[in-house]
């Protein structure tokens, strides 16, 4: 009998042995942009003219659409599929598309949806489908006042951005800026905001005052930033809801780029006295002001890690001006860059694990980004002029501004946005209605 | 006499029962008939769609040569020189620092929930009864292993060469295969352990009878956003690809095959 189970048992052990299921790494993919297929949003008839008579545009689904379109496309993981390949209708597809017809023009993910019209207000609800699984993936609905229609358009961005990338998206966001005009010598500097595509241009201040380094609240619509008053600068905040701003306080001395921390509740900032500059931080409701550094040479441009544990700022104690971290205390002060030529306006990013930075070598300007220890040192791009990176919320993209050479008879000069991808790809310039330097980015205003 | 007739009678009878009862026609089912609904023949064909397929034809060429225009002619990433750190002495405390703040690493996603902000808008799930049919039928087909396997498998693993099956050049060809048809999410963080396993049975032919994730369950779980991003990317991948390019002989050995998706070499560049 035993011997009987024996063979039985060894019977059973052997093919498995010889069949064992074979194993194959994929290590490797494309990083090609994901073909995407963005149809036009269907719409019926009654709230179309109720939409057109409102927003004064002709069909509100298309233009919906159109902003998730460019959207998707000027991040450059995705490449949305021209609309005259689409052979379903856009009501018939938001209810089953047919997804061999989708798959034929070679789309692996869809984007349907419907807008009406209801009680004064505008619906709008989409769908994300996956193609080559024949599924949705995401579905959702938003109801709002006509007029933010393109903040419906962002929003839905970012919502299919993260359900295809896995982070977090960074379209319904603004960036507020500083707008500049006239020659070089006589430059009118204005506070500006806009959407991060563009739209939606306004100014804040009427240029009478110089302002300078405007910078968000990651955790509000609060910005703080610096304006000239009797040739001393002065660190202002201003709610962008409600319009309203405050002087922080006089500080003897020059002020340097104020900068909020994680919570919004300190600003971040040095003051230049005696030809000697330290970084201090400011309690935003007590108004009691700490002195974060103590050193007889020059430390700027400090920036929180999202934790609020740690920061980054510059300083020429080395003998040239290098980046360093120290802890929120200002202990335990570390050199993290060693890289030829100087290195500065280091920002944190909002994932927390890199350092985007301006470097000057062999008289060019790079904008790179390392890794909060220093290593991994990535120039993303080179120019005659560019500095003051500023990360997008999801720390995915930069922005940053640069300056053209003026000719021979003093003219040319220009100074535009730019963003570029933390791999170094897709450098696009942001249109901007005048000159444009020192750039913020928002957090994301819904989620 | 007369029982042992009965008793031929009746066995015959039951042979002849027997028989007739394994005939397959006698065994199958009156097929169900709907009832006949009479329609009206309507000519629609200007009104319909086939006579667009020639042109949507050509649509779809003209942007398949756009595609590749596009390609074509995207600019190569900026080569720029890397700058090899000079001899600058490093702080004496610098090895410690260096330790403590690896340890402290920030994390990102306790910041992300600081971020939020409440949205104006109303925001609800769409709840859509059509779907719960394919999502019933997706469970199906992507059935949860609960068996534990090793999580840390990467290409460096070594394995037996009679148990993969597969020779050298067989391999690369369907790894090649599926480099291309992988689209990696890029937003996914490459520091984390992310590796998405797929069970496929395959036909002859190479084309793909049936997926399944192994740690499927780990899809539904909170906080695992990535992994379920890249097991979609994964799948994918994989129907993109059929029919696989398989061995053509050899069929008993690889008509089950594990594919080990790892984006963390692409990812860390």
């Amino acid at each position: 009998m035993r011997i009987l189970i024996k063979i039985i048992i060894f019977l059973i052990l052997i093919p498995s042995k010889s069949f064992g299921l074979i194993e194959v790494d994929i290590t490797r993919g494309n990083l090609d942009p994901l073909p995407i297929a963005v149809s036009p949003l269907s719409i019926d008839e009654n709230s179309r003219q109720n939409f057109e008579k409102i927003l004064k545009k002709g069909n509100i689904g298309n233009e919906i659409s159109k902003i998730i379109e460019i959207n998707l496309k000027t991040s450059g993981l995705f490449n949305p599929l021209n609309k005259d390949a689409f052979l379903q209708a856009p009501d018939i597809a938001n209810l089953k598309p047919r997804f061999e017809d989708w798959n034929l023009i070679k789309a692996q993910a869809l984007i349907t949806g419907k807008v009406s019209y209801l009680d004064e207000k505008l619906r709008v609800e989409f769908r994300l489908w996956d193609v080559l699984a024949g599924k949705e993936m995401v579905a959702l609905a938003f109801t709002t006042v006509p007029t933010n229609w393109r903040r419906v358009g962002h929003i839905i961005t970012d919502k299919v951005y993260q359900r295809l990338t896995g982070e977090k998206g960074y379209f319904d966001t603004r960036i507020i800026y500083v707008a500049e005009e006239g020659p070089k010598t006589k430059r009118i500097k204005k506070l500006a905001i806009m959407d991060q595509d563009g739209a939606n241009n306004k100014f804040l201040t009427l240029g009478n005052e110089l302002v300078l380094t405007p910078r968000f609240n990651p955790t509000s619509q609060m910005v703080t930033y610096l304006s000239y008053f009797r040739n001393l600068p002065r660190v202002y905040l201003l709610d962008i809801e409600t319009g309203t701003q405050e002087v922080v306080g006089d500080f003897p001395g020059m002020t340097f780029a104020p900068r909020f921390s994680p919570d919004g509740k300190k600003i971040i900032m040095s003051f230049a006295k005696d030809g000697n500059s330290e970084i201090y931080t400011m309690d935003l409701e007590n108004r009691i002001v700490e002195k974060i550094t103590n050193h007889p040479s020059i430390d700027t441009s400090p920036s929180f890690s999202p934790d609020g544990k740690f920061i980054c700022f510059n300083s020429d104690r080395s003998g040239y001006q290098q980046i360093y971290v120290m802890r929120s205390d200002g202990s335990k002060v570390k050199r993290i860059s060693f890289g030829k030529g100087l290195y500065g306006t280091p920002v944190w990013s909002p994932r927390g694990d890199l350092i985007a930075f301006t470097k000057l070598h062999k008289g060019k300007f790079y904008i790179g980004v390392m890794r909060t220890d220093g290593s991994g040192e990535r120039l993303l791009t080179e120019n005659f002029y560019q500095e003051a990176p500023s990360w997008s919320p999801n720390g995915r993209v930069l922005i940053f501004y640069r300056e053209t050479k003026t000719d021979d008879k003093g003219e040319g000069f220009s100074a535009k946005l730019w963003s570029i991808d933390l791999t170094g790809y897709n450098e696009r310039m942001v249109k901007t209605p005048t000159d444009a330097s020192d750039p913020s980015w928002s957090s994301l205003l819904s989620n | 006499m007369n029982r042992s007739v009965i008793i031929s009678s009746v066995l015959h009878a039951v042979f002849i029962f027997l028989t007739a009862m394994s005939l397959p026609f006698l065994t199958k089912k009156p097929i169900d008939l709907p009832p006949i609904v009479s329609i009206e023949l309507i000519q629609i064909t200007d009104k319909t769609n086939i006579p667009f397929a020639p042109k949507a034809k050509k649509i779809i060429e003209e942007v398949k040569k756009k595609e590749e225009k596009l390609v074509s002619e995207q600019a190569p990433p900026k080569k720029v020189k890397k700058i090899k750190p000079d001899s600058v002495p490093m702080p004496d405390d610098l090895v410690k620092n260096e330790k403590e703040i690896k340890e402290d690493k920030q994390n990102p996603e306790v910041v992300d929930n600081e971020v939020k902000q409440v949205s104006e808008f109303e925001k609800d799930e769409l709840f859509d009864p059509n779907n719960i049919a394919a999502l019933i039928d997706k469970s199906k087909e992507e059935i949860a292993e609960t068996t534990k396997k090793n999580d840390k498998v990467t290409q460096d693993q070594k394995r037996n060469v009679e148990n993969t099956g597969l020779s050298l050049s067989e391999e690369d060809a369907l790894k090649a295969q599926i480099f291309g048809c992988w689209s990696i999410p890029l937003g996914l963080p490459y520091n984390e352990n992310l590796l998405v396993r797929i069970k496929l049975q395959l036909k002859p032919d190479g084309t793909v009878a049936k997926s399944e994730i192994i740690d499927h369950a780990r899809m539904n779980k909170p906080g695992q956003g990535f992994y379920k991003v890249l097991a979609e990317s994964a799948l994918r991948a994989v129907k993109l690809c059929q029919p696989l390019r398989v061995p053509t002989t050899g069929y008993e050995k690889w008509k089950e095959l594990q594919l080990n998706f790892d984006a963390r070499e692409m990812l860390e560049g």
